[in-house]
């Protein structure tokens, strides 16, 4: 099923007619209410007048991640205070959050992005989806809520927490979606299948699950644990929560709504585009943003993107799996190598835990590559030889993903940090110069 | 006969194999005999203790990966040669040995084998009349 045809199929040209029209639209609309977007063109040498298709997009200086701290809270709106009626914010890891501020038209975009999702999942106005992403400050549960309300579906606002009511409530409301991180997804399956309910009588068929980045391991183990077909939204609250984009059916891409928030990849080094479906950062530019447009916000997540049709039916690009950030890549001996690739390895290995840390060096001219792991209980041998084998099976697994060979280091269980959050798992030692 | 030896998989830090001979030390196990392999990166530790059971249970809760293994555990005499034909037994049975090591006492020695065919190693040392030492003498030593 597809919620806006119109706009969902359109061909290729016209899409693109329509990002030109808008984006000159977005450009006026910063460079007169915004000073620091006026200032950041000006000293770039470009004015609106430029802006006259969408390919001129690559004369518009970048916005990163630092503009919106160093602007906190409100210096990059461009609508007054009158327009803006609600406000979101991500949750930082240093210091200050990142405030974002939306207009009446922003929700109704955001609600439109997030219709255009679960209709792709296959849902509609007949189903009950039970949004368990937090509300408040974060994107995810308000966002998902409207999403709900906008396909005339039935929603449950339970929120983050509470996994046994969760269970419960999903039990006798029947809810036929589950919208959460695909952590939590995970979380909430094991408390599932201790909880005593039979799986059969749930009505659980969909999972809508984002806001943090999940391996395809991670889906076929959450589809197997929870018997349903979990489907990736995407979002992130600069450019907007969660319905920047979805998978559909065929889930070979996450489709973008690009005539909302127009994509780009670019080089990190040098910021140059990308031949189409080469690799790079991603940068988006919130074509129809009132409150707090981007302009070429650089996402610092690595992917590339797919223009041709989908057999969906669908024109709408298509962004590869993100492989990790741009602060994550590291270029060992010339290649370059994800931690997530990595943890894709450990995660289907038996033998060990899916716990792991990297270190890298550069000894005489030459980088290593460490990896420690912890072997799983029960895969302790008393005998060097096995040990041994074991090591040099994970170094060969990793080797035949990230094409280089890493020296494995097993470690004693619990060696390495476990965390609920976000996990220090790499250490560089490498100083660069030209950084 | 077959005794339990503990094997306790151990990085290659200083103090780690003190840490273990002070877990046991205060939980009251006494080790009887034991031996380190190790490469680069880590070893592993087999150890005889006077309760296999008890010493697994502290050590897992103090977070050490640590598994019991069956050994065999034998009596020679403190002569030249006598290790060589008790080899010899366990070779014509085609009883091969991942590790083993000894420890004597006078008169004795005390070895600790372990085979990879367990029940072929036992069978071929009792025929031929090898003194074996069963669990509860070993740990009293
Ligand atoms: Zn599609």
């Amino acid at each position: 099923m597809i919620w806006n045809e119109t706009v969902e199929c359109m061909s290729r040209e016209e899409m693109r007619k329509l990002q030109g029209i808008r984006l000159k639209r977005v450009v006026e609309r910063v460079y007169h209410n915004c000073e620091p977007y006026r200032k950041r063109m000006q000293e770039a040498g470009v004015s609106p007048e430029d802006i006259r298709s969408i390919d001129d997009i690559v004369k518009l200086p970048f916005t990163s991640k630092k503009d919106l701290r160093d602007n906190y809270p409100f210096g990059l709106l461009s609508a007054p205070m009158s327009e803006i009626v609600r406000v979101h914010a991500s949750s930082g890891t240093t210091g200050k959050p990142i405030v974002v501020g939306l207009t009446r038209n922003d929700l109704a975009v955001w609600e439109e992005s997030g219709a255009r999702c679960l209709t792709a999942y296959g849902l509609g106005k007949n189903d009950t989806v039970q949004v368990s992403y937090g509300y408040g400050l974060f994107t995810g549960g308000l966002g998902a809520h409207a999403a709900v309300e906008n396909i005339g579906g039935t929603v449950i606002p339970i929120s983050s927490g509470n996994t046994q009511k969760q269970i419960m409530i999903m039990h006798d409301l029947g809810a036929k979606a589950l919208a959460c991180t695909p952590s939590y997804a995970l979380y909430l399956a094991e408390a599932l299948a201790q909880s005593g309910y039979p799986r059969e009588e749930f009505q659980l068929e969909v999972g809508v699950f984002g806001a943090e980045p999940w391996t395809e391991a991670m889906r076929k183990d959450i589809e197997h644990k929870l018997g349903i077909k979990a489907y990736d939204i995407y979002g992130l609250t600069e450019v907007m929560g969660p319905g920047v984009g979805f998978e559909c059916e065929c889930q070979n891409g996450t489709h973008l709504n690009e005539d909302h928030f127009y994509p780009e990849v670019i080089n990190p080094e040098t910021g140059i585009p990308v031949a189409p479906g080469e690799e790079g950062e991603l940068v988006f530019t919130t074509l129809t943003k009132e409150g707090m447009p981007m302009i070429r916000f650089r996402t610092r997540d690595l992917t590339h993107l797919i223009y041709e049709k989908c057999e969906c039916g669908r024109t709408l690009v298509r962004m590869g799996r993100i492989l990790g950030r741009c602060d994550d890549m590291l270029i060992i001996r010339g290649v370059n190598v994800f931690p997530s690739q990595i943890e894709s390895v450990i995660c289907t290995m038996e033998e060990v835990e899916p716990h792991f840390f990297i270190t890298v060096d550069r000894v005489n001219n030459t980088d290593t590559f460490e990896i420690q792991v912890e072997v799983k209980e029960g895969h302790y041998s008393d005998e060097m030889g096995k040990m041994i084998a074991l090591k040099k099976k994970v170094a060969h697994e990793i080797q035949s993903v990230v094409g280089l060979q890493p020296d494995i280091k097993l470690v004693e269980p619990r060696f390495l940090e476990r965390s609920e959050g976000k996990v220090k798992r790499v250490l560089d030692k490498r100083v660069f110069k030209n950084d | 006969m077959i005794v339990k030896q503990l094997s306790v998989f151990l990085e290659n830090k200083t103090g780690r194999l003190n840490d273990v001979a002070d877990i046991l030390g205060k939980a009251g196990i006494n080790m009887t005999a034991f031996s380190v392999a190790d490469n680069s990166d880590f070893g592993i530790l087999r150890v005889i203790v006077s309760d296999p059971e008890k010493a697994l249970e502290v050590l897992k809760s103090n977070k050490f990966a640590v598994s019991l293994t069956d050994v065999i555990c034998l009596h020679a005499p403190n002569t030249p040669g006598s290790l060589s034909s008790i080899l010899h037994i366990l070779q014509r049975e085609n009883v091969y040995i991942e590790y083993m090591y000894a420890f004597s006492e006078g008169k004795g020695a005390n070895v600790i084998i372990r085979p990879d065919k367990m029940e072929a190693g036992v069978e071929a040392l009792k025929n031929n009349k090898i003194e074996l030492i069963a669990a509860n003498d070993l740990y009293r030593f």
